[in-house]
């Protein structure tokens, strides 16, 4: 008895469910989608934290430790098990003739980790100074998790710290394609006509331009002592640019498919306004659909950044993104010797990945009464 | 406002839809298809008259111009207000046509896609109501509750969102919002064709139950003759664009003037086999409405056609008490009706 009772409640939790409620519950399925939903809400909040969780200043230089590689983190020396991890120091050795500099664990020094620790001082959101780490070494020791670069700075909290640029470019261009495709979309699609024609020649031919070339002339266009604030705005401007084009599409698309609905018309009928109409039956129909193609169109944001910051056009030193960092990487020397600098790379395609698994879980769910 | 004051409760003169054909880059017009081509009709209070074609035969056209969903291209909508005064709709501003749609409301064809999936059903009956600003929070509740009531559903669904109920149950909660308003009058544009049998008898039951109750006057629109012969008063035969013929429905169905008629009720399937009539099979194709051919419409397919029928465009005229007829040979024919 109680059995079908909870069934039937069930079944009208079903019945009493919104369309947000029934995107999620077909979301949870896609096991991909909702793993690529979890590395992406860690990295973010990685990133709003990065201060804290890396090691120490990004632009302190150790001299001493240049290209030196990652450190490994250990739990057994010779004597044993530790629960707490630690790392060895570095012992550097010049080659006499070639210069080149190899390190190897110096099995005498021994570093422990702490948590919480008092390290190089910082402002956590440039607000509230502070100096604490999630974690780090006493002071006279060095952990270098990611290794070093050409200057012997630390490249995890180089990374962590580049991912606020990389993760927030994709959100911030997105969001301006989010406007101006939906403005231009709108129009198109509701006016029709002229207009509409107008607009979707625009699109074709904004399409038909290879995109590199066209952010390498508009990056090379920025003045070059713009202060890295106005860049990053002036290179999400020119990401989207290219971006909204999609979006505009889609919401033309949406709309011309939902105005010969026929709960539009019903809506029309009992004397609905177009404002009223717009807002109440059009817009929550395909607002999830936008949602969707968002989280598509971050990926690509992402990776013009990278792109162009790798071609040296977008971002420069002394801002860090992942293309800055991966900048580094360009020729086959630092590659072949110095395999650490490519980490960047790595992340990038993570979060590339993650997004894809994510949007395409929101493509299947996005409507749920088909 | 227009000067002739009307009888009927709604009337039509006239009316037009051509949609252009557009071609090439500057979308130029070449042409038009005439989906509604010059109709004129008349609704008495109270009544039902059915209105039957083929599909693609400008139906629902016709209803959607009537209520002005869509613009007519020519033509007048007369309707008589509550107070007595003659409106043409196709004249109204937007704020006029608003306060007109209070009496006028509509019943879709599709109960699918004529349901909001993202509102609760609450909010699809209330719609009307808070538009209209007729009832606000606790009588705005009320007024949900006894619509629900009479289209025969359970109050407690109230919460529940369209895709909770079946084809028949959908269709109820669109026959409740179009009652939402008190309209006088609703065009049904095939309400129950996307139904089950079974379930169409019972929304046309309802149908005619809720005509009674609150003196509705209903323009039904099908394809299938036996509903319509089940629910109308008096029904409009319609071919290509036009009324071919209207009349009382027995009228109609024992005595019909029309060659187009007499093809159609040959095809309504009976159950006694001694009954059924040799059916008419029509030749060829429904005449193109972008490119009509000269003279009557029907006459390639008509099997009385002659050479009248091929030049010269037949005209509407009555061909008895109460019963209309576009054909030059509809006094002469003698044409078999359902027996």
């Amino acid at each position: 008895m109680k059995n079908k009772q909870d069934k039937t409640s069930l079944e009208e939790k079903y019945y009493i469910a919104s369309q947000w409620q029934l995107m999620w519950r077909k979301f949870k399925k896609h096991k991909l989608a909702i793993f690529g939903g979890t590395i992406l809400s860690i990295f973010y909040f990685i990133t709003i934290f990065c201060g804290f969780f890396s090691t120490q200043d990004i632009y302190k230089r150790h001299t001493q430790y240049i290209y030196a590689p990652p450190q490994r983190i250990h739990f057994f020396d010779e004597k044993g098990f530790h629960l707490r991890p630690f790392v060895y120091g570095l012992k550097r050795k010049i080659d006499p003739v070639t210069f080149r500099r190899t390190y190897t664990e110096d099995r005498t020094k021994k570093y422990p980790i702490y948590f919480f620790t008092h390290g190089d001082k910082y402002r956590l959101w440039n607000l509230f100074p502070t100096d604490i780490h999630l974690f780090g070494v006493k002071s006279g020791g060095t952990i270098f998790i990611f290794g070093t670069d050409k200057l012997g700075r630390d490249l995890f909290s180089r990374n962590l710290h580049a991912a606020r640029i990389s993760l927030s470019i994709g959100l911030v261009g997105v969001f301006l394609s989010f406007i101006l495709g939906c403005i231009l979309g709108g129009i198109s699609g509701y006016f029709g006509g002229t207009v509409d024609m107008v607009i979707q020649r625009v699109i074709e031919f904004l399409i038909s331009i290879p995109t590199i070339p066209l952010w390498m002339c508009l990056a090379a266009a920025l003045p070059p002592h713009w202060s890295p604030i106005k860049v990053y705005f002036g290179i999400t401007i020119i990401l989207s640019i290219v971006g909204w084009c999609g979006l505009a599409r889609v919401v033309r698309g949406k709309l011309l498919e939902l105005r010969e609905e026929d709960f539009v018309m019903a809506a029309k009928i009992a004397g609905a306004t177009d404002y009223r109409i717009i807002t109440r039956h059009l817009l929550p129909s395909f607002l999830s659909y936008l949602i969707v193609n968002i989280t598509l169109a971050i990926p690509s944001m992402i990776l013009g950044e990278t792109s162009l910051s790798f071609l040296g056009l977008g971002l420069q030193p002394p801002v860090v993104s992942w293309g800055v960092l991966l900048q580094d990487a360009q020729n086959v020397r630092s590659v072949a010797l110095h395999p650490w600098l490519l980490i960047p790379g790595l992340f990038v395609i993570i979060t590339v990945l993650a997004f894809n698994f994510m949007g395409d879980g929101l493509r299947d769910a996005a409507d749920p009464y088909k | 406002m227009s000067e002739d004051n009307i009888k009927a409760l709604l009337e039509i003169k006239n009316l037009k839809k051509y949609f252009y054909i557009e071609k090439g880059f500057w979308k130029k017009i070449v042409g038009y298809i005439k989906a509604v081509d010059g109709i004129n009709l008349y609704v008495s209070k109270g009544e039902t008259l059915g209105l039957v074609g083929e599909s693609g035969c400008g139906k629902t056209t016709l209803g959607r111009c009537i209520l002005r969903a869509i613009e007519p291209t020519g033509g007048e909508v007369l309707f008589r207000t509550e107070e007595g005064i003659t409106v043409d709709i196709t004249q109204l501003d937007k704020e006029d046509l608003r306060l007109i749609r209070k009496d006028m409301q509509m019943i879709f064809q599709d109960p699918y896609s004529s349901l909001d999936p993202r509102m609760t059903v609450f909010d699809i009956i209330g719609e009307p109501i808070v538009i209209n600003k007729i009832a606000e929070g606790k009588e705005l509740k009320d007024r949900v509750k006894d619509l629900v009531k009479v289209v025969g559903l359970n109050v407690k669904h109230l919460k529940r969102y369209p895709h909770a109920f079946s084809g028949g149950q959908r269709q109820r909660i669109g026959i409740a919002r179009a009652l939402a308003v008190n309209p006088k009058f609703i065009v049904a544009d095939e309400p129950v064709s996307a139904l089950d049998v079974s379930v169409q008898a019972q929304i046309l039951n309802l149908m005619q139950d809720l005509q009674k109750e609150f003196n509705l006057t209903y323009l039904f629109i099908s394809h299938d003759l036996s509903v319509i012969e089940h629910i109308s008063d008096r029904v409009a035969v319609m071919y290509v664009g036009k009324v071919v013929e209207l009349a009382d429905t027995e009228e109609l169905f024992f005595r019909p003037k029309h060659p187009y008629t007499e093809a159609l009720l040959s095809a309504v399937p009976k159950l006694d086999p001694r009954l059924r009539m040799e059916r008419i099979i029509l030749l060829g194709e429904v005449a193109n409405p972008a490119n009509p051919p000269p003279g009557c419409y029907f006459h390639p397919r008509c099997n009385y056609a002659k050479a009248i029928c091929k030049n010269v465009e037949p005209e509407w005229q009555k061909v008895g008490p109460d019963h209309w007829a576009t054909c030059h040979r509809a006094g002469e024919l003698n044409l078999r009706g359902v027996t």
